[in-house]
């Protein structure tokens, strides 16, 4: 790793100016997607900017209709709520799914979401669920934030601050990992609002997706069987030496499968 | 910078560089060999000790997010670092062949004390899944399981619960 001065503010305004001023710096959160890319030299930041003394960015509130999670919140946190779990179990098992328990003990929501790693869960979560992306300067709708490959709508200034996901009537995620990094190979979450389905895809892409054919499909019958026979066009889809392109889009159909039936259960 | 932490039950105060790993501070610095680094990229779970109580790969923590929190290492598991004595957790990996050549046991041991604490009634799908992050070339897992739930329910009888 090559030498880093390390800045720990304590208020939103003080470390969106550190970005800003200081060249080549950048924000460390869990540091679990940060510090391994550092120590592969694949990033050297002249300076760290850590948000773990930031007050008020940790934390689950309940509004009602909607529940609010602090960008700082720990996936171990939101696996372990009893709101969460309560309110949308399908997000806690999301949670409860990434990587291992030292990863869930330090990782966090706000991290993985600006991270956008094609592999990466919450991004499932946050589309699947159309949830609402609050930083330091607005808020940004699911559908208009991930931009494909660890791209987001983010500026380079900007600070994840909190992510609102409204409450469905039922939602699941399911995902086939890759058996050593746990990432997801392919990862489904399924959300059945008043007013409609929503299914997104992580993993068998560039960047995580909507398969709008699925969501009218269950928006007529929330049952495993309505999408059975929905097969998804491999253009696009990622082939690596995990999968090929053509199983990956036959994954998608299998999980969006397992994610409905984990939403019924 | 000067960063000041309670590791394992001392308050400790040290002089690092931000970019020290604190695998690096505890293995070089400190001289706590008991914490392995085995891979060194985040994935064999080695180099596991609790940040405030907490189970972390410290192959992958900055040393400035110790500072004002609670370390504890394999060395200070017993609350007595130096005794012979042994935790319930490394008692029940002597009796049940929980390791070979002890490489990844350190790691082991740290999050299945923290599996245990988290959860007093653990099943053998806990364990597994718990374990995820923790990987041993020798064993095959078998009696690393049934090690830690001989452990965890041994830690909870010397509870009384
Ligand atoms: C062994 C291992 C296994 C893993 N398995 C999985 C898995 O199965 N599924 C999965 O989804 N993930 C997995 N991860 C990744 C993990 O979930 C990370 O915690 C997450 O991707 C990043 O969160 P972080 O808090 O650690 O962010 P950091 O590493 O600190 O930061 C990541 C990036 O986001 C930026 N950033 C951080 N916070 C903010 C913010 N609030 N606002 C704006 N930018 C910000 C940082 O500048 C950096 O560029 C794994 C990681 C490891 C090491
Ligand atoms: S040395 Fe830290 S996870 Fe392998
Ligand atoms: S006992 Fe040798 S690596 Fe686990």
């Amino acid at each position: 790793m090559k030498p880093f001065a390390y800045h720990q503010p304590d208020q939103i305004p003080d470390a969106a100016k550190l970005l800003t001023s200081i060249e080549d710096s950048k924000l460390v959160a869990g540091g679990m997607t940060l510090i391994p890319t550092l120590k592969q030299r694949l990033a050297s930041p002249s300076a760290l900017v850590d948000l773990s003394k930031l007050g008020n960015l940790k934390g689950i509130t309940d509004d009602g209709a909607t529940i609010t999670i602090g960008a700082m919140t720990p996936h171990a946190v939101v696996a372990a709520s009893k709101l969460v779990q309560t309110k949308i179990p399908g997000l806690a098992a999301l949670a409860s799914m990434i990587g291992d328990p030292a990863v869930r003990s330090r990782g966090t929501i706000g991290g993985s979401v600006a991270n956008n790693d094609p592999a990466a869960d919450y991004p499932a979560g946050v589309l699947g669920l159309g949830a609402t992306v609050i930083t330091s300067k607005r808020e940004i709708a699911a559908d208009e934030f991930f931009l494909g490959l660890f791209e987001t709508a983010l500026d380079p200034s900007e600070i994840v601050t909190a992510i609102r996901f409204p409450v469905p009537v039922k939602a699941g995620y399911a995902k086939f990992k890759a058996p050593a990094s746990r990432y997801a190979l392919v990862g489904v979450f399924v959300a059945k609002f008043a007013d409609g389905v929503r299914v997104a895809v992580t993993g068998a892409g560039p960047g995580v997706f909507r398969v709008p054919p699925m969501e009218a499909a269950l928006s007529g019958n929330f049952d495993p069987s309505a999408i059975a026979a929905i097969k998804i066009d491999t253009d696009g889809l990622t082939s690596d030496i995990h999968a090929e392109a053509d199983y990956r889009a036959h994954l998608v159909t299998v999980m969006a499968k397992r994610a409905v039936e984990a939403a019924l259960s | 910078m000067q960063i000041s932490f309670t590791l394992n039950g001392r308050p400790t105060s040290v002089d690092v560089e931000p970019a020290t790993l604190v695998a690096e501070l505890l293995r070089e610095q400190l001289h706590l060999t008991g914490t392995h680094i085995g891979c060194d990229t985040s994935q064999c779970g080695a180099c596991v000790v609790h940040l405030n109580g907490l189970p972390v790969k410290s192959c992958t923590l900055l040393a400035p997010a110790l500072d004002g929190a609670t370390l504890l290492t394999i060395e200070g598991l017993t609350g007595d670092p130096g005794s012979n004595q042994m935790h319930p957790m490394q008692e029940a990996f002597r009796q049940h062949h929980g390791l070979q050549c002890g490489f990844c046991t350190p790691g082991m041991l740290m999050t299945a004390v923290a599996l245990a604490t988290e959860k007093p009634d653990l099943t053998e799908a806990d364990v597994r899944h718990g374990l995820e992050g923790n990987i041993c070339r020798c064993t095959g897992y078998q009696n690393i399981v049934i090690s830690v739930m001989a452990g965890a329910a041994a830690m909870h009888a010397a509870k009384g619960e």
